[in-house]
């Protein structure tokens, strides 16, 4: 009649076979309880992984973010760094008043006279203590040619001292001499672009290039990558750093002269500028943003409009450091917001687990399940789920910034910090969030428990 | 034929019980609710005494107190008055975790609706016990794979319970219930959800457990199961009604 047969007592029997432990932690029973959990989250999958998409923005945010913010920060302080941190620049600017009477004047063109002049400079030497140097240059923009190749460059006139100023490498040969200096010599420093640019096929070294009427020696090629468009000349110049040419400053001054000449829509522009440029060398990088500010009154006294600009790089570049330690602080704050959002997810979905769950919590009582088995049991499990979220968004906060690296090619450092940080935090969050449901689970009563349909 | 009997045996009757361990004993257990200021009294002192090897039928009218009864034997619950004993342990002074513990190890329990957890398959649910009591991986996987033999559903143990028939379910639940070798299986209308075919599987599965010499305590409506067992408990508004034994 029937197909069941009991196999005789004994036989199947677990006699022998005694509990290892009654109580407190032990391996195997995190290990079911993980197995558990993993099954019952497996088992919602979509609903989980919803779930977890507040952890998942949240960790990938901070992470992308950081990175971003890092790689700008290391760029911005890479650049300050080539400028010199040693170093204040100063530039001649056009006054705005003054540009904008000369294009309404009528009458025959007068040179607007304005900028830095070499008394300027005497002065500031004079007054501050521990300038090592100063590098003064002359910025003219002049047709370069070789014979029928010809370019727009920033012919720079200067001293000998200044690639050393500006962390400037040669490619080939060699800057020009004290000597050549003295002599006005007609030699020249081409740039890696005006030297591939005049010169596509031949080396340049030693050959001459024309600039108006007159033939210079090409003596030294520059490397471009270290020209920064920071402390560029912005009197005039739209050429771009990189298609700068270097002459000695004593010949800028006697071929081009003080006054240039230019041809403008409105009619014929000139304009007289002692000096465009000055890099002003600092004994010790501890005073350069002292030295900046006295040096800035000085001007402030000897210019009547504001035909100059002043530059500190390391100054810049504490700012910089600032709105990058800012940056960071905004992208953690949001983070914590979203994590925090992430985190009432997570608590949400267990009260719902539980109270889906509230028979099996009842069966699970009913065979020995203590609350701290319980209460466990709905831990782990929202830990795993704010955990599996926490190490998605670290892949996606490190996939992140390499797809903005490879398509906008901006800088982006993913510090070993961040993504640690982030996951971490994440798995907090599971178990912050997760006490209250698993207490409340742990809370019911049995009897009712396995009463719930 | 359970009236004839009433007359002629009774529970206390030495042929019977001589030489048996008492299980469970329950003495003067009240059982009080509190719903806001208004008390109700739902068991009126009951006092019972189970013996190693008895299959008893508890019976009565709904709302005669059964399922309080039985979630009290199952230590679900306590009395408000009155001591429970469940081998020579009291229970009614019992913390949560203690009661956790007796229940996992001392009692098997057998619902109307199986209360098989969804999740987990076959042999997992047939551990579960085991796994509260802190048995080995090893320990567990052979005693339910045993147990799983002994219900005739050995090749079975990979399903899920939604795979299975209802006859097979309350079988893995029969398979859980032994798996701690409890002192008493508890059984709530164990054929309640069931067709009469596969409810006499679980009859003589009863049957054989007792042959075994297992303590079985059913709650029941239905005379016809009771008639299986060999002592009924009747139960009518909190007090024992009749308690009578036979040979079955």
């Amino acid at each position: 009649m029937t197909d069941i047969t009991l196999n005789p007592p004994g036989s199947g029997s677990h006699a022998g076979k005694r509990p290892l432990l009654n109580s407190g932690f032990n391996f195997l029973r995190f290990k079911k309880i993980t197995e558990v959990g993993i099954k019952s989250i497996y088992s919602h999958g979509l609903r989980s992984l919803l779930t977890v998409l507040g952890i998942v923005i949240g960790v990938a945010a901070v992470i992308a973010m950081l990175a971003v913010s890092e790689g700008a920060s290391f760029e911005a302080q890479q650049q300050f760094r080539d400028l010199g941190a040693s170093n204040i620049l100063l530039k001649s600017v056009k006054p705005a008043e003054v540009e904008e009477s000369s294009r309404s004047g009528f009458g025959p063109p007068q040179a607007i006279v304005y900028g830095l002049t070499v008394a300027d400079i005497t002065a500031i030497r004079n007054s501050i203590p521990g300038i090592s140097n100063v590098i003064s240059s002359r910025i003219v923009k002049k047709n370069v040619w070789n014979g029928g190749l010809n370019m727009n460059t920033d012919v720079v006139g200067t001293s000998v001292d200044y690639p050393v100023s500006r962390n400037y490498n040669l490619r080939a040969g060699r800057f020009f001499s004290e000597s050549e200096m003295r002599d006005h010599a007609n030699v020249v420093v081409l740039s890696d672009e005006v030297a591939q640019g005049l010169f596509p096929i031949d080396n340049p070294l030693g050959k001459s290039i024309r600039i108006d009427s007159d033939y210079y020696n090409v003596i030294g090629i520059m490397e471009s990558e270290g020209f920064s468009n920071l402390g560029q000349n912005q009197a005039g110049s739209s050429n771009s750093a990189s298609s700068r040419i270097f002459i000695p400053f004593t010949s800028s001054k006697s071929r081009f002269g003080e006054t240039t000449t230019r041809q403008t829509a409105g009619g014929v522009e000139s304009e007289t500028v002692e000096l465009h440029e000055a890099i002003i060398q600092v004994d010790n990088q501890d005073g350069v943003i002292e030295v900046g500010e006295i040096i800035d009154s000085i001007l402030e006294r000897r210019h009547k409009d504001i035909d100059y600009a002043i530059e500190v790089p390391l100054a810049l570049l504490r700012q910089a450091e600032e709105s990058a330690l800012r940056d960071q602080v905004v992208a953690g704050a949001i983070a914590g917001i979203s994590l925090l959002v992430g985190g009432i997810g997570i608590m949400n979905i267990m009260l719902a687990s539980v109270t889906e769950r509230t028979r099996e919590i009842g069966i699970r009582r009913a065979l020995g399940a203590k609350r701290r088995d319980i209460i466990m049991q709905f831990l782990i499990e929202a830990v795993i789920l704010s955990g599996v979220g926490g190490l998605i968004g670290v892949v996606l906060g490190i996939a992140i910034p390499f797809i903005i690296s490879a398509f906008w090619g901006m800088t982006t450092i993913v510090t070993p910090l961040a993504p640690i940080l982030a996951f971490s935090i994440s798995a907090l969050i599971g178990v912050i969030f997760g006490i209250y449901p698993s207490i409340r689970a742990a809370d019911m009563d049995p009897v009712e428990a396995l009463r719930h349909e | 034929m359970l009236e004839t009997n009433a007359s002629t045996s009774t529970n206390s009757d030495p042929a019977l019980i001589a030489g048996r361990e008492v299980v469970a004993s329950l003495n003067a257990i009240r059982k009080t609710y509190f719903m806001g200021a208004l008390a109700v009294e739902v068991l009126h002192g009951i006092s019972l005494d189970f013996y190693q090897g008895d299959y008893i039928s508890i019976m009565g009218p709904s709302g005669c107190g059964k399922s309080t009864l039985m979630n009290i034997l199952g230590c679900l619950d306590q009395p408000t008055e009155g001591k429970y004993f469940l081998g020579d342990e009291d229970t009614s002074k019992m913390e949560d975790d203690e009661l956790s513990t007796i229940r996992g190890a001392r009692l098997g329990f057998i619902f109307q609706s199986y209360n098989l957890i969804q999740q987990l398959n076959v042999l997992e649910n047939i551990e579960m016990p085991l796994f509260y009591q802190g048995y080995s991986e090893a320990d567990s996987h052979e005693i339910a794979m045993g147990l799983a033999a002994r219900v005739g559903l050995q090749d079975r143990v990979d399903h899920k319970p939604f795979e299975l028939s209802g006859g097979q379910q309350q079988r893995v639940a029969i398979a859980r219930a032994l798996a701690v070798d409890p002192l008493i299986i508890l059984a709530d209308e164990p054929t309640g959800n069931l067709d009469s075919k596969s409810g006499a599987e679980i009859l003589n599965l009863f049957d054989e457990l007792h042959d075994q010499g297992k303590t079985l305590i059913m709650v029941t409506h239905s005379d016809e199961l009771a008639e299986r067992s060999q002592r009924w408990v009747r139960l009518r508004d909190g007090m024992v009604e009749s308690d009578d034994r036979h040979n079955a």
